[in-house]
């Protein structure tokens, strides 16, 4: 009733081909972006800001990589924490070369490191295809994984082998280190997230980002339109992985203040996985989706045995997370493979045509 | 040349210093090799029948090994619990087959692959929750498995073999043929080699597609099974096998992932390899080698010869 | 376009000038010989017809001159130039463009995005502008969007623009995928089968687009069909292929009166 594209007449291409064509969903990112950036750190508790929206958000920029990586490019990857770690570890060692450098600038600057390793393990793509290609990324997350724990350089030899977040400041406020307010630290991650996902977006609908569909949807018709499937593919690794390395880098700088190479195991991996599986491969909005169902379900799961009244160990509640998760990825893979994002556009179209349920 | 000479030349020398602590090496590899050449067959199954990679063969190990002990923990003597295990595990390909894999016939490899990701964590989920997620000790004794241990007395020093190695061994043999000889000589052998073949020609001769693969599901089950009491046997019984079973999957990458042979070759190459590769360059490293050496191993292995080492030559047809 | 539109005045001028030229060339797989000892020609702006029997050896000579195949002997001589090893994507850039037996689309992509991707090679700006999305990047982007949108009015597939194609009818499947061909702008059009599997109407509709096609715009096709009423129609000249040995060649009509193209196709007693 209230979504409906009549009477909204394009008149060039720019219009045609604009990011969201529509003008009801321009108001709605509008409104969201107004509830990111104004009611939640107004209004938000500071146990909801740092549980929740900050891991959201640094979740859902590693899944945007992850995506861009198997959902868009089509090359499947085990080894996004690995990736993260990278970006994390090298902006560890940055703030220690150089203390004086503002904070933002080394967090992006990480990103490059991840992408240059992204790279070294993207190689073997172009011989290895599909499920093969897992094995790649597999030896790339424990490799990495291996060399985080020994090599001391990379922690400063620290003794507790865990890399620990000094405190740095961006206009004289606090952004990382145990004295940054979560509003800070979100308001951060929120503005780098945001303007990360417009780049993607905007990267995904040019040349770059149809040859990585066209790699992914038939590789041999992609190089006999010229395009070339080294290059292509890599530039999709370095691409994904400067994304996981600075969402890898966020984690730890303005989120959990410390890591060691627990943080960054193969389940890591996987939960980005399942984020990017749950919320669609191939859509940037399934990202945020992917990200907030997985984050924000556990939570919720924890908060029912204790709202019905029932006694229930944290560890059991872990299971049935687990076996939720679980039952969920394989409905979801039966019933709409490409998950809540389409499900969401399906409403949409559902919404467009109604009252009319076949109008098209 | 210090460097290079302790690459190439010193642990050659060692080896050869020490000829009975080297065999040693090479034994231990090979029996971790056993292992994962039957987790890898528990997935060569699954995939040959039905052409899912089955990511939730390591789970299944663990899980299959908890309910052993736990189901003789309350109270069945050991040869009832193997039998109840074993309907365990039929019910549950029976389930997957029904739930799972009857809705997403014809669906592209990849969906395959995670949506044996989402049972690997069903799986896991129900285990923890029915067995608990600690760490239990496998009933060896209770199940008739040798313990104790030979001494080899050669090359001027002493070999050890553990019993338990021994008989893992066999029995991973003795599977293996019995499956041999299960799948050529039998009706359903037959049926399956032509599924394996091709789907839809095996369904146009009246070949049950789904009686097939509850069928595989539940051998490469009594295969975890088999594996998981193996594995049990030689260190407890926990959570933290899953992501040793990962390793299967660079077995795979070299043996091929239709190939039983290969699955057994491959095994054994990664087991030996990475225990040579930890003991005598370890050191060179800083040790804990073994965490990626199988990966390593098969990715370059996979540059040379992507089908594996008895896979068939790939065409590409446009 | 305009560079081919300058070079179709040319068509029909006598003599026509080489476009390729397939010397002595033969492929086998692991011991299966594919084609045996073939050589032909191709004339720029001529429609040139591959046929034969099924198993012939058409599809693998089209894989050969955009370089999927390489073939163990003979060479392939191209605008003048002989290209013995050529990867696909540089078959591409040099100006061959292709469609195949089995539609090979971007299935999870729109016929937009579809006929967008020929146009890969025309697209030059970087990651920085991509990203940005403004100026330089965005102005390509449009200048592109206007050629394909000639293309698709061309093609009459305007109304399924914005279509994922993997939902689409076969034949619109076919039209897009030619769509697709035509936004690389090529000197060389190889088209494997475009009326397989078509009713008579969709049949007609795509023997136009093939001849406007190569009238309007200049491009050199080259196609194999199996419905011979096609091909006896559209082709100017015709190569028979029958075991991966070439058994003749020449115009529609001496092709159809020649001995050892009738055997191929009704068979012989031996």
């Amino acid at each position: 009733m209230f979504y409906r594209e009549a009477g909204q007449f394009k008149t060039s291409y720019s219009a045609d081909q604009a990011l969201l064509p529509i003008k009801q969903d321009r108001i709605g990112l509008a409104l969201i972006l107004v509830t990111a950036f104004v009611l939640i750190p107004m209004f938000g508790t500071s146990f909801f800001l740092s549980s929740i929206m900050i891991p959201f958000l640094v979740f859902a920029l590693a899944a945007v990589g992850l995506n861009i990586l198997t959902g868009f490019a089509g090359q499947l990857s085990l080894g996004t924490g690995a990736f993260m770690g990278v970006g994390a570890y090298s902006c560890y060692k940055l703030t220690t070369y150089f203390p004086d450098v503002n904070i933002i600038i080394l967090i992006m600057a990480s990103g490059i490191f991840s992408a240059l390793i992204g790279v070294v393990f993207g190689l073997p793509s172009l011989r290895i295809k599909g499920l093969y290609l897992a094995i790649t990324t597999l030896a790339a997350q424990f490799f990495l994984e291996w060399c985080f724990n020994r090599i001391g350089w990379l922690y400063n030899d620290n003794p507790s082998g865990a890399i620990e977040v000094p405190q740095r400041l961006l206009f004289g406020v606090p952004i990382t280190g145990p004295e940054a307010i979560p509003e800070v630290r979100y308001l951060v991650i929120l503005t780098i997230v945001a303007v990360m996902t417009l780049l993607a977006a905007n990267v995904l609908r040019g040349r770059i980002g149809r040859s990585w569909m066209m790699i992914r949807d038939m590789d041999i018709a992609a190089e006999l339109m010229g395009i070339r499937p080294l290059r292509a593919k890599l530039s999709a690794f370095a691409f994904s992985s400067y994304y996981c390395g600075v969402a890898g880098a966020l984690m730890v700088f303005c989120w959990i203040g410390s890591a060691e190479v627990e943080t960054f195991d193969i389940n890591h991996s996987f939960l980005i996985l399942f984020m990017v599986i749950i919320g669609g491969l191939g859509s940037l909005t399934g990202c945020f989706m992917g990200a907030a169902f997985i984050w924000v379900l556990p939570v919720l799961i924890r908060s029912v045995p204790s709202a019905l009244g029932i006694d229930m160990l944290a560890a059991t509640t872990e299971h049935i997370n687990n076996i939720v998760i679980g039952c969920l990825i394989i409905f979801f893979l039966i019933v709409e493979p490409h998950g809540l994002a389409r499900l969401w556009q399906i409403g949409k179209e559902k919404l467009r045509n109604w009252p009319y349920p076949y109008a098209n | 040349m210090e460097f290079l000479n302790s690459i190439f030349i010193a642990p050659f020398i060692d080896m050869g210093s020490a000829p009975d602590f080297l065999l040693q090496v090479v034994w231990e590899g090979f029996v971790s090799g056993v292992l994962y050449a039957l987790i890898a067959l528990g997935f060569v199954l699954i995939y040959k029948a039905s052409g899912v990679f089955n990511f939730a063969q390591g789970i299944m190990v663990v899980f299959s090994a908890l309910a052993l002990v736990s189901i003789h923990k309350a109270g069945a003597p050991a040869w009832l619990a193997v039998i109840l295990t074993l309907v365990i595990m039929a019910l549950l390909a029976v389930t997957i087959e029904r739930v799972v894999l009857r809705k997403l016939v014809n669906q592209h490899d990849a969906i395959l692959l995670m949506a044996t990701i989402g049972l690997t964590l069903v799986i896991k989920g129900v285990g923890e929750l029915v067995f608990g997620g600690e760490p239990q000790s496998m009933i060896t004794e209770e199940l008739g498995i040798p313990t104790g241990s030979t001494v080899w007395e050669v090359f001027d020093g002493i070999v050890i073999f553990q019993h338990i190695d021994i008989a893992a061994a066999v029995i991973a043999l003795l599977m293996v043929a019995g499956l041999g000889v299960f799948f050529s000589v039998t009706r359903i052998g037959r049926a399956l080699r032509a599924v394996a073949d091709d789907h839809q020609a095996a369904l146009s001769v009246g070949i049950s597609l789904n009686q097939i693969w509850a069928i595989v599901w539940f051998a490469s089950g009594v295969v975890a099974l088999v594996t998981g009491i193996m594995w049990g046997a030689r260190s407890d019984v926990s959570f933290a096998l899953e992501i040793i079973a990962l390793k299967a999957l660079a077995v795979l990458i070299l043996g091929g992932f239709t190939s039983i042979p290969g699955a057994i070759v491959g095994g054994l190459i990664v087991g030996i390899g990475e225990k040579l590769f930890e003991v005598y360059w370890g050191p060179l490293f800083g040790g804990g080698v073994e965490a990626w050496f199988a990966y390593v191993l098969a990715l370059i292995f996979l540059l040379f010869r992507p089908q594996g080492l008895f896979g068939e030559r790939i065409i590409e047809r446009v | 376009m305009t560079a081919s539109i300058a070079k179709a005045d040319q068509v029909g001028a006598e003599p026509a000038s080489l476009l390729l030229d397939a010397n002595n060339v033969s492929l086998s797989f692991g011991g299966v010989k594919a084609i045996t000892d073939i050589s032909f020609d191709i004339h720029k702006g001529e429609i040139r017809a591959l046929i034969g029997p099924n198993g012939a050896g058409k599809t693998s000579m089209l894989n050969v001159i955009n370089g999927f195949y390489h073939p163990q002997e003979g060479t392939i001589t191209y605008k003048g130039k002989v290209r013995r090893r050529m990867k696909p994507y540089q078959a591409a850039s040099s100006g061959i463009a292709r469609t195949f037996q089995n539609v090979a689309l971007f299935k999870g992509m729109s016929t937009l995005d579809n006929v967008m991707s020929g146009r890969s090679l025309k697209m030059r700006k970087g990651l920085f502008w991509q990203m940005l999305h403004v100026g330089p990047a965005r102005a390509e982007e449009i200048a592109n969007r206007k050629k394909v949108e000639e293309i698709i009015d061309f093609l009459e597939i305007a109304h399924i623009r914005k279509q994922p194609v993997g939902k689409l009818p076969y034949g619109l499947q076919k039209r897009v995928e030619l769509g697709r061909a035509m936004a690389m702008e090529p000197e060389l059009l190889l088209l494997d089968e475009p009326m397989a599997g078509m009713n008579l109407e969709e049949k007609e509709d795509m023997s136009r687009f093939i001849i406007d096609l190569n009238k309007e715009f200049g491009t050199t096709i080259a196609l194999i069909e199996h419905d011979m009423g096609v091909v006896m129609d559209l082709a100017d000249r015709v190569v028979v292929l029958d075991y991966g040995k070439k058994i003749a060649d020449g115009t529609p009509a001496v092709v159809q009166a020649d001995q050892a193209v009738i055997d191929a196709y009704l068979g012989v007693a031996h």
